[in-house]
């Protein structure tokens, strides 16, 4: 058994089985601290009083928006260059999710927004960025839809998502090459946080949960995907018939 | 501790709409895309093992 050993669906699909309860149970336990930080343990913000606490979830949201396009980026780009099966699998499971967290970027954002800048929504840099990434990902997922084929759809959606991939940085330094709005990085890798450290476990804390999550239901909707594509194979008409 | 009671927690300090309206959001999004998905496998597993049927019996009769 080496690394390569998972990128066979039939090893795939019994590793995730049994991985998914632990991503599960891990997502839960995140939420549940994660939630006790954000509204129990986290000070009240001196400039914007408690409607910060969004930033427990907008935070997340948008780093996992970006992480997981990433993601299938990578995964994409590995399909097109060794044509390995199980990645376009996965960039085709993590893509819901994906346009999840974009949305409830975006979302969280507008109903942070109203209440500090006085507007649902502004056509500034980093919203603009953000809202062109959720039109990638649905732009992406109906292509995929949309061919038949599939192993031209999953060729088609790799090319587009590396192609839309140059949004990401466009997102990420938009506060710092526009005027803007949009308050700056929350977390400079470079200099000391600003934020109160509980504010700062609180956000890592929400964003693990949401990594577990992520991995959760990637790997769930991936059984899916495999067992569909590898209908043909004795182990999945075995596994059906157990059903 | 930061509430003297549950309503000061409700209201978050004014900000309750906004804050809840996140919240609410996202719990009500992951809700949709979990039960969208148990939804979605259990379908295609059902559809496999009907094709998988119905090739059964068709290549019985053919023997």
């Amino acid at each position: 058994m080496n690394l390569y050993t998972f990128s066979s669906p039939v090893n795939f699909y019994h590793l995730s089985g049994k991985l998914i309860p632990w991503f599960t149970g891990l997502a839960i336990l995140f939420t549940a601290v994660g939630l006790y930080i954000s509204f129990f343990v986290a000070p009240t913000d001196f400039q914007q009083g408690e409607a910060y606490r969004i930033i427990f979830i907008h935070v997340p949201a948008a780093w996992m928006s970006m992480f997981i396009y990433l993601v299938m980026a990578f995964w994409g780009a590995i399909g097109l260059a060794f044509n390995t099966r199980m990645s376009f699998m996965m960039a085709r499971a993590l893509a819901p999710t994906g346009a999840l967290f974009t949305f409830l970027a975006l979302w969280t954002g507008a109903w942070w927004g109203k209440p500090m800048w006085g507007a649902w929504w502004v056509w500034d840099a980093r919203l603009t960025s953000e809202l062109i990434l959720l039109f990638l990902y649905v732009g992406i997922i109906a292509l995929w839809a949309a061919i038949d084929d599939v192993k031209r759809g999953d060729r088609a959606g790799a090319l587009l998502t590396l192609i839309g991939a140059i949004n990401i940085p466009i997102i990420y330094f938009s506060v710092k090459w526009w005027n803007t709005l949009h308050q700056g990085a929350s977390i400079n890798l470079m200099k000391a946080p600003t934020m109160a450290k509980t504010m700062l476990i609180g956000m890592l804390v929400m964003a693990f949960a949401a990594w577990f999550y992520t991995l959760a239901v990637a790997f769930m909707r991936v059984r899916g995907i495999i067992l569909e594509r590898e209908r043909q194979s004795e182990w999945v008409k075995a596994i059906l018939e157990k059903d | 501790m930061e509430w003297a009671s549950w309503s000061e927690f409700w209201s978050m300090g004014g900000y309750g709409l906004y804050v809840w309206g996140s919240y609410g959001a996202t719990l009500l999004a992951i809700l949709i895309e979990v039960m969208f998905m148990q939804r979605t496998s259990k379908d295609t597993r059902r559809r496999l093992k009907r094709m998988q049927q119905w090739d059964l019996s068709s290549s019985g009769e053919a023997q």
